[in-house]
């Protein structure tokens, strides 16, 4: 049906037209944008990154929810249950067995740099987990395989740590009669950073568990 | 025009293409891609348009927003990926079908 092909086209161009026309018909200075308001708070956050801020301060509900949305993916896909195995066993050649010895810790010392650098530059703890699940999916590629001892509680430890912390840290103000998601001033920078460090673990093990697929623990008994 | 203008431009030309792709396409990878696609181009029409400020330095929120969205188009691709091999696992094929063909 080339006729639709066409019509479909001329709808996109239209689409794309009036989209186009409402971006450019925006103030080229963007005077109600939130920059000011964030600058005036900067302060009180105890980081010094304007991102990192809004992240895990200002924003924080968001983040933690976050967490969640990618726990929940990893939940959806083991609740769909195993595949046949389509992959055939990994045989990693010198060069690829060699590079991944390299790379592995160097990843893992880049995810730390920047979870680190998070607080005064761009990095942060999204970041640092990607990297870190990058590493993951290289040792899985190249046939490692999780220790049949650490696939049941200490993986799912892993992958919960993240949310587990940032919910402790968030409605521990709440005892002292404060806000959800409250940080004292004093120890806003502390807190921001060991909310961050669990969630780069959890982020990392997750997205290396969503490249893995099924349940590790599921497959001893299969 | 200025700088940031254009990458929203581009931002709006991917997100079109990729609505293109999405609905031409019966494959569910190359689906699944155009997802991505457009999510891109969504991306970069928020990270542009938060740098409108000229020499000031660039809205913090859109861009917290980005990362937020990024992590959630990841979680939601890998979720469409494993229920597009259980299709293909159950069915033999990678592609959504009308009960009374096409």
């Amino acid at each position: 049906m080339p006729w639709a092909r066409w019509l479909l086209s001329l709808l996109l161009l239209v689409l794309a037209a009036g989209l186009g026309y409402a971006v450019l018909s925006l103030p080229d200075q963007a005077q109600q944008g939130l920059q000011a308001a964030v600058a005036q708070q900067m302060d009180r956050s105890g980081v010094e990154h304007p991102v990192t801020a809004v992240l895990l301060n200002f924003r924080g509900y968001d983040t933690l929810l976050e967490m969640v949305v990618l726990l929940l993916a990893l939940l959806g896909v083991w609740s769909l249950g195993g595949l046949p195995p389509v992959r055939p066993e990994p045989a990693p050649g010198l060069v690829l067995d060699t590079l991944k010895q390299v790379l592995v810790p160097v990843l893992v010392v880049v995810s730390a740099y920047l979870l680190w650098a998070g607080g005064h530059a761009p990095g942060g703890a999204f970041q640092a987990g990607a990297v870190l699940g990058a590493a993951g999916v290289l040792l899985l590629l190249t046939g490692w395989q999780l220790p049949r001892r650490a696939a049941g509680y200490p993986l799912r430890a892993a992958l919960v740590a993240g949310v587990a912390v940032f919910l402790a840290v968030a409605a521990l103000p709440l005892i002292g009669n404060r806000q959800l998601l409250e940080y004292k001033l004093a120890h806003a920078g502390f807190l921001i950073l060991v909310i961050e460090a669990f969630a780069t673990v959890s982020i990392g093990v997750t997205l290396a568990a969503l490249f893995f697929g099924d349940d590790p623990a599921d497959k001893e008994q299969g | 025009m200025s700088v940031p203008f254009l990458y929203a431009l581009v931002g709006i030309g991917l997100f079109c293409l990729g609505l293109h792709a999405l609905i031409v396409h019966d494959h569910l990878l190359r689906k699944i891609l155009a997802i991505n696609v457009m999510g891109s181009g969504v991306f970069l029409v928020l990270v542009a348009l938060a740098r409108r400020g000229g020499d000031s330095p660039p809205d913090p929120v859109p861009h917290a927003m980005v990362i937020t969205g990024i992590v959630v188009a990841i979680s939601a691709t890998a979720l469409a990926l494993r229920l597009m091999l259980k299709l293909k696992a159950a069915t033999g094929r990678a592609e959504l079908t009308d009960k009374d063909g096409d």
